[in-house]
């Protein structure tokens, strides 16, 4: 991580928070005016892409959450998400479908599981801790494809999309786009809290320097345990989400390719900014969407793509985007 | 306050600390000097629980603090500071500060609401950035600080945190002559509030401020007592003071 951008980006937090808030407000009212504006095109289609889009925007918001502002890259991200879509396609299977219990159980699954691997995890540091998480992650991985009694490698089919009160509220596309949204407005919301709360100051302070934190009086790992349980429980909502959106759920959804999309999507939007998750997300996929339009080697042009990102816009699209306005301003 | 009985060391076959025995008592500010390579930073680093010691006792208020961990000795109130800055570079000083004094009041586990509003709590950051001449420059982040800036924020960390024991690690290290001398006007004004272990290489530092001196060579007290005594201990003086003082 470039030394003056961290210093820029934590040292004025006040200042920071008011010059982009014009930027997340923006990018909410898009997605707010996207069901409108795909009433003129293919409507279903849209709203199934950035539906999509919104749903892996939270499990990067989650990633960021950790990764940006905790200095943990977790490199096993989307075993959270793959547990909070196995919940509803677990209990879907025996009849629950009911957000009531659904979604509690997501939250509460992937919670206990970050609970759990965050307590070996975070004993280590640097790239031990992005190796352990990736091996934990393989573990649900290859967990997910052995349960034989829901489908095994095959993954299995969500019949119903989550109901409330019995209704099925989720059942009409655009009124899951709605929900989707408001989750990701929460998501957004509630991680913006906790990184300026009192509880996000320790957990940024232990990425600074954990040796201080310490002699501070800070018991650093309980405080990033706490952290990575946010953390896993968003990600657990997203999948919650993505097993409602695609009626489906598989192992594949918790792949090590998938984790590594989630860091390539923080990364493309800019790291520890939130917003940045979002825009790097919609970016990433809309890319590959386009790009997959044309030809199924995508990934090969998508590749040049990224690591010019890397090269030269070290803050992701968002830094690119900060410095073409500070060279106009100058100018 | 605090007492160090019959402490041990070894890094493998080599011997840091030697069988240190040293108490500190309320309000006194003992210092301990010694040749590069004595031993007293890691005597620092044992008594504030980032090394753990291989045998002896340390004793805290009371509290036999040898094998608990570092947060929980600064929350027992045993505060330091680093030869080499460690503050949290990306943070402002004031944030910096403000850490510690949210460390020791109330609850860092609140999820909302911002805390760099929290009145309270910048009051108190700004008081102990005050008291260290950095009242102006609370906004500023420590890595664009200036070293003897640094130095007074390490200082400014330790007194938020409502000390009862301050380890000072060398808090002169690479300040110029004006700077220095600033420190250790600081350092006696604060002298009596609460305990200190100072480690320092500027004689005229230690010899201005301490109460009792002891000297540390090879990891061993070589000899301990009132300043004084200290200075006209022919032991001491060929085998520390003597380069020193000429």
């Amino acid at each position: 991580m470039n030394h003056t951008t961290a210093a820029a980006s934590s040292a004025t937090p006040d200042r920071q928070a008011n010059r982009v808030e014009a930027l997340p407000a923006a990018i909410f009212l898009v997605l707010a005016l996207i069901p409108a504006a795909a009433l003129i095109g293919p409507e279903s289609y849209v709203l199934g892409l950035f539906t999509r889009v919104m749903i892996f925007a939270i499990a990067a918001l989650a990633l960021d959450f950790i990764c940006g502002y905790g200095g943990l890259v977790s490199f096993g991200h989307a075993a959270f998400v793959g547990i909070g879509a196995y919940a509803v396609g677990i209990l879907g299977a025996h009849g629950i479908t009911d957000m009531l219990v659904t979604l509690p159980t997501a939250l509460f699954v992937s919670g206990i599981f970050a609970y759990l691997t965050g307590t070996v995890c975070l004993r280590t540091k640097s790239v031990y801790f992005i190796m352990i998480t990736l091996a934990f992650g393989q573990m649900a991985y290859f967990i997910a494809g052995s349960l034989a009694l829901y489908g095994g490698d095959d993954g299995l089919t969500v019949r119903l999309r989550s109901t409330l009160f019995g209704f099925q509220v989720l059942q009409n596309d655009r009124a899951l786009y709605y929900v989707v949204l408001l989750s990701l407005l929460g998501s957004y919301l509630l991680c913006r809290s906790v990184v300026y709360s009192r509880f996000g100051r320790v957990f940024r302070g232990a990425r600074e320097n954990s040796m201080r934190m310490a002699t501070i009086g800070f018991d650093v790992f309980r405080y990033q345990r706490v952290g990575y349980v946010i953390s896993g429980a968003i990600g657990g909502f997203s999948g919650f989400l993505l097993a409602n959106a695609t009626e489906f759920v598989s192992p594949a959804y918790m792949s090590w390719q998938r984790s590594g999309e989630l860091i390539i999507m923080v990364l493309l939007g800019g790291l520890g900014t939130l917003h940045g998750a979002i825009i790097g997300t919609a970016a990433y996929l809309l890319i590959e969407e386009v790009l997959g339009g044309f030809t199924e080697q995508w990934k090969l042009i998508f590749g040049p793509l990224l690591v010019i990102v890397v090269l030269f816009a070290r803050g992701g699209l968002l830094g690119l985007a900060g410095s073409i306005r500070g060279r106009l301003s100058r100018e | 306050m605090l007492l160090i009985n019959d402490l041990h060391k070894n890094f493998g076959g080599l011997v840091v600390t030697d069988g240190v025995t040293l108490d500190i008592g309320p309000g006194e500010l003992h210092a301990v000097i010694g040749p590069n390579g004595a031993g007293k930073t890691t005597l620092i680093n044992q008594i504030s629980g980032l090394i753990a010691p291989t045998a002896g006792t340390i004793n805290f208020k009371g509290v036999d603090i040898t094998d608990m961990p570092a947060d929980q000795r600064a929350a027992l109130g045993l505060a330091r500071s680093f030869q080499v800055t460690s503050v949290l570079p990306g943070f402002s000083a004031l944030e910096n500060v403000a850490l510690a004094v949210q460390a020791h009041a109330g609850t860092s586990y609140r999820f909302f609401g911002r805390a760099d509003r929290d009145q309270t709590i910048n009051d108190a950051a700004n008081a102990a950035l005050a008291e260290v001449g950095l009242a102006e420059r609370g906004q500023i982040a420590a890595a664009h600080l200036s070293h003897g800036e640094k130095r007074a924020l390490e200082l400014a960390i330790a007194l938020a945190m409502g000390p009862k024991l301050l380890l000072l690690d060398e808090p002169m290290a690479g300040t110029g002559r004006e700077e220095s001398k600033r420190l250790i006007d600081m350092l006696r004004r604060l002298k009596g509030r609460f305990a200190m272990l100072l480690v320092e290489h500027d004689m005229n530092a230690v010899f201005a401020l301490a109460d009792r001196i002891s000297v540390l060579t090879y990891g061993r007290i070589l000899a301990s007592g009132a300043p004084d005594a200290v200075r006209a201990n022919p032991q001491v003086v060929a085998a520390y003071l003597g380069e020193e003082m000429e």
